[in-house]
């Protein structure tokens, strides 16, 4: 691995050097290294490119980690992996992208992933992308995530885009069943042009079903964003969605919350909110001895924390 | 000591010009001073143009004889100058414990910070990693106010009606905060207040209406005053108290 695979591999799976358990390291399209262990095993699709990872029902504690990294200008991929998760599982899967684009094409990861998640088990999936280079090539993911979570599981997904990506369109769509629980933590930071669109589906299908999207996010410079939450209650379930946003400088920001009840015991909430940083949280800081941009930095680190 | 000379502030609207501030002049340099007057009087304003939040339209502040009135809020909260607002800010994200950090200026144990909030009758660790934001009450949050005032240890530090949306049961050990800091304080507490319990412990008292200085000197001389409801002061102020 040289220097700046380190660098990507360190910022989106906050890894050193090859990662214990379970892993499998994609770098400019190849499988770069792989670990298998006696309860998780990751096997190449042979239809299509990407992986299998299939847990064995029952591991506990034990973490798979998926990097893809990208340090090739012009290199464009779609990639299909697929997550075997067993009964009574309790896993971390890490996932991330990092591009490092210094050349002047276009450098694009996509990724499918689908999650199938089994009885009783319960999945912490933690997704980083972060990209850059100072190239003029574009650096641009489209993740799309499909979820589908059995009888009493419980996922959360944690997902965060903090630099460098010039487009993203991710698309998470859901399906649960009785007594499942689905947590979605987004964090956006977008400047300069670029462009990030989300987009989420759930559909509560069980009863006692749950699901919490949250996503909070920055837009900077002259960057778009867009939020999309869809939320069906279709039993007795509980759903919340929550998009709240700062905007700055020449940015836009669209926040499209939605919710369906087609239960009468479906109980279903909306927010959004978009708004600049208040004048009195820059000056209370100023008043601590920042400066307006030291404290306008604080404001967003903690906002998106 | 902080000296302001014919200081006035005034607001032009096509309408009308109103003058918030007539001409104050006024020197600083005893530990515990409090700023009291009928509401509308001018004192918060004052309070900001200290700190710089609010530019005079005319005259000059002095912080040890350095002139200052230019410089901006951050210059002056370098120099030494803190400020409790009346109303906190919420912040959506930034912990009890980031903010105690930003005010010390330096990065501080968890002990460290713990102690701040203990000074203000908050058990610590219920409240350091607590987001401020709306899941504080308004009482919550002016203790932590005064904790990061306490946590910066300037030479001036100016509060802006700390009891106000504090509850009486909590406002007895907030006096007994002040009386505290006053006792250790290093350099000098300009507070604005309407409670008799913080007049009480003022070295100096400035009564402020109308934006013009009606009275200056220590509680001796002012408060009989102010208490008999004699002077032409307030008598809304007596009423308060």
């Amino acid at each position: 691995m040289d220097t700046i695979e380190r660098t990507l591999l360190e910022q989106v799976a906050e890894l050193h050097e090859v990662p214990e358990g379970a892993y499998n390291i994609r770098a400019n399209g190849q499988s770069a290294a792989r670990n298998t262990t006696a309860n998780i095993d990751i096997v190449n699709k042979t239809d299509l490119p990407g992986i299998d990872i299939i847990i064995k029902p029952g591991t506990k504690n034990e973490s798979v980690h998926i990097p893809v990294l990208i340090s090739q200008t012009g290199l464009k991929e779609v990639v299909y992996n697929d997550f075997y998760i067993g009964d009574d599982c309790d896993v971390t899967i890490v996932a991330g992208c990092g591009i490092h684009n210094c050349g002047d094409q276009t450098s694009q990861h996509d990724g499918v992933h689908r999650f199938f998640v089994g009885k009783n088990a319960k999945v912490k999936y933690v997704e980083r992308h972060y990209a850059d280079g100072d190239g003029n090539g574009q650096r641009v993911m489209n993740p799309e995530s499909v979820v589908e979570l059995d009888e009493g599981s419980y996922m959360e997904m944690e997902t965060t885009q903090i630099k460098g990506v010039n487009s993203t369109d991710r698309k998470t769509s859901a399906k649960l069943a009785d007594k499942a629980t689905l947590i979605v933590r987004e964090k956006i930071m977008t400047h300069g042009t670029q462009f990030a669109k989300t987009d989420f589906t759930v559909d509560l299908n069980g009863k006692d079903s749950s699901a919490n999207v949250i996503s909070r996010s920055v837009a900077k410079d002259h960057s778009r964003q867009e939020f999309f939450s869809r939320i069906n209650g279709n039993n007795a379930c509980s759903g919340h969605t929550e998009c709240d946003a700062i905007i700055m400088g020449e940015a836009h920001v669209t926040a499209v919350p939605e919710i369906t009840a087609n239960s009468i015991d479906a109980s279903l909430i909306h927010e959004a909110a978009i708004g600049k940083i208040a004048g009195e949280q820059l000056i209370k800081l100023m008043t601590l001895g920042l400066t307006e941009q030291e404290a306008e930095e604080q404001i967003v680190n903690g906002f998106l924390k | 000591m902080l000296e302001l000379q014919n200081i006035s502030f005034r607001v032009d609207t096509p309408e009308q010009s109103k003058e918030i501030l007539k001409d104050i002049s006024l020197k600083i340099n005893d530990r515990f001073v409090a700023i009291t007057g009928p509401n509308g009087g001018g004192k918060s304003t004052l309070a900001k143009v200290i700190a710089g939040i609010i530019k005079p339209t005319s005259g000059r502040i002095l912080l040890d004889g350095e002139d200052i009135t230019d410089l901006s809020i951050t210059e002056r909260a370098r120099k030494g100058i803190s400020f409790a607002f009346q109303q906190p800010v919420r912040f959506k994200g930034l912990t009890v414990r980031d903010l105690i950090t930003l005010a010390a200026g330096k990065p501080i144990g968890v002990s460290e910070a713990c102690d701040y909030l203990s000074e203000v009758g908050l058990c610590a660790k219920d409240y350091i990693n607590r987001e401020v934001n709306a899941s504080l009450s308004g009482g919550e949050l002016k203790r932590i106010e005064i904790a990061m005032i306490i946590a910066r240890g300037t030479k001036l530090s100016v509060f802006d009606e700390p009891e106000a949306g504090i509850d009486l049961w909590s406002f007895s050990n907030l006096i007994q905060v002040f009386e505290k800091m006053h006792e250790k304080i290093n350099g000098s507490i300009l507070i604005i207040s309407h409670q008799e319990r913080i007049l009480n412990i003022a070295d100096k008292i400035i009564v402020l209406a109308g934006g013009q200085l009606q009275a200056v000197g220590t509680r001796e001389e002012v408060l009989p005053h102010l208490l008999a409801g004699t002077g032409s002061v307030c008598s809304v102020l007596t009423d308060k108290l």
